[in-house]
């Protein structure tokens, strides 16, 4: 066995070494005194991190995702620089259009909220986003898409502050931050069984068990699975989303482009390539299951709707597609802290597809918080208990703006 | 004469990026894939994979056979949106040229 002060004992173990799981174990051992170790069952970038396209935006319906993502884009621009590797971070703006008159006028409240937190976010005439992006189809869009794809906006905001990156070069920082603050990483090691011994938690892995005082799940939407392992229950469930990139174009766009209504998205990273995908109707998942298989349904989908929304696209190559999770809670928001009824089993999950662009800022609160200082609202807000015995979801502050 | 041995021409992946990759402890075809890009532009690998897989079984003093290539992702080839956007079918009035 693995008594404290051994090797085999830590302090904090965190099951998952996606961003959050990294981003948090940098910021902890920033904070200095802790042995830390994260254990993942696959590689880096294996999970939803990377897989993602890569958004960094602040426009949101809740005024705490307006001012989280404040601050997490303020962390993005800097991390560069801070961890010295290139993120290929962009600030081209989120443009998003509206084809209905209900989410024009939901565009307009949270962009009236936006202003309040001191976003510019702005509504924008539709010839103002022609302007941005030239090969805009706003109207009708007879020529590409088929019937049922026309665009017909009636309104648009952009906000030029939010941003791009390209996520992967997010892990390497972080992991090297991690390391080089003493923090142990261990890939290719599944937590197999989580057991209660006296204050501490036993875990058991193929590489051998190790002993921790206090546990973090930051599995993603392989969080419930996780949580069982330790007799608790989560109430997210993971949704499949598919995403493409084609091949690299001369730089010609400068926002991401969102279609409220689709969920479309499309942004062109520094790469060239476009990268976007658009909401498919989701798919029953009674076993809640982690699907990640792609379908040529969603290609056509996105083409229809990239071809109706840009028809000079319409020779672009794609070259490739794959799935991710969004790990979805209840009532859309994400769900932090100490699980109920285990002491000493933390978790940050539900962040239904936003997670990777939260974690810089969300990790830094969540180790001021494991280190004993007050909690930002945040961990009342998204506490774990929210949901009740029946998981019937709160409806107050439910965020709109979920994308994709 | 440039040193530089480029692996993946369309990601301008070298030999030196795929040893440091493999020095940082990124041993396997699918890391090495996220680490330093290659396979991810036009030909996903088609012209890259095997030469990548070789640097990595020398560096890492393993049998090449062992390595398992990184997962392809459809489509198989390129394919034009306008296509896609169509069913499959060719679209009706293509405009190229």
């Amino acid at each position: 066995m693995s008594p404290r002060g051994t090797s085999n004992h830590a302090d904090v173990v965190i099951v998952g070494a996606g961003v959050m799981g990294l981003a948090i174990a940098y910021n902890l051992a920033t904070r200095g005194g802790r042995r830390i170790v994260v254990l993942d069952e696959h590689y880096l970038a294996w999970g939803a991190s990377g897989r993602n396209g890569g958004g960094v935006r602040q426009q949101w319906s809740t005024e705490m995702n307006v001012r989280l993502m404040q601050e997490s884009t303020e962390l993005c621009a800097h991390f560069a620089e801070e961890m010295g590797i290139n993120v290929w971070m962009r600030r081209g703006g989120y443009l998003f259009l509206a084809r209905t008159k209900a989410a024009a006028d939901r565009l307009e409240r949270n962009v009236a909220l936006q202003n309040r937190c001191d976003l510019p976010t702005r509504m924008i005439p539709l010839e103002e986003a022609r302007d941005l992006v030239p090969e805009l189809e706003t109207g009708p869009g007879a020529s590409g898409g088929a019937a049922g794809d026309a665009n017909g906006f009636v309104a648009a905001c952009y906000n030029p502050t939010d941003a791009i990156v390209f996520p992967w070069p997010f892990l390497w920082g972080y992991a090297r931050a991690a390391e080089r603050r003493g923090v142990t990483i261990r890939t290719g090691v599944p937590v197999t069984a989580i057991e209660r011994r006296g204050d501490d938690f036993v875990l058991t892995t193929p590489a051998g068990t190790l002993t921790a005082g206090r546990v973090v799940c930051a599995a993603g939407a392989w969080s419930p699975r996780v949580a069982r392992l330790a007799g608790g229950t989560l109430p997210d469930r993971p949704v499949r989303h598919e995403i493409l990139s084609t091949e690299p174009l001369k730089p010609f766009l400068k926002p991401m482009v969102s279609v409220i209504e689709s969920g479309l998205y499309v942004s062109q990273s520094l790469r060239g390539e476009l990268v976007g995908g658009v909401s498919m109707p989701e798919e029953p998942n009674p076993d809640g299951e982690v699907r990640l298989g792609s379908r040529l349904e969603f290609l056509t989908t996105m083409a229809r709707g990239l071809c109706a929304l840009m028809p000079r696209l319409g020779h672009v190559k794609v070259v490739r597609q794959w799935a991710g999770p969004y790990d979805v809670s209840p009532d859309g928001n994400p769900i932090v802290g100490e699980l109920p009824g285990i002491p000493g089993f933390y978790v940050v999950c539900g962040f239904g597809g936003h997670g990777f662009m939260m974690a810089p800022v969300v990790a830094r609160h969540y180790a001021a918080y494991l280190d004993g200082e007050t909690p930002h609202p945040l961990f009342t807000a998204w506490r774990a208990d929210r949901f009740g015995p029946g998981g019937a979801p709160p409806s107050a502050d439910r965020e709109e703006m979920i994308i994709g | 004469m440039s040193r530089k041995v480029i692996l993946c021409r369309c990601e301008d992946v070298t030999l030196a990026d795929v040893q440091h990759a493999v020095k940082l402890g990124r041993g396997d075809l699918e890391e090495v894939k996220r680490y330093t890009g290659f396979g991810t532009g036009p030909c996903q690998g088609k012209e890259c994979l095997r030469e990548v897989a070789r640097a990595v079984a020398e560096a890492t003093g393993s049998d090449p056979a062992a390595l398992s290539p990184f997962t392809a992702r459809p489509p198989l080839v390129p394919v034009e949106l306008g296509v896609l956007a169509a069913g499959g079918r060719r679209p009706a009035s293509p405009t190229r040229k």
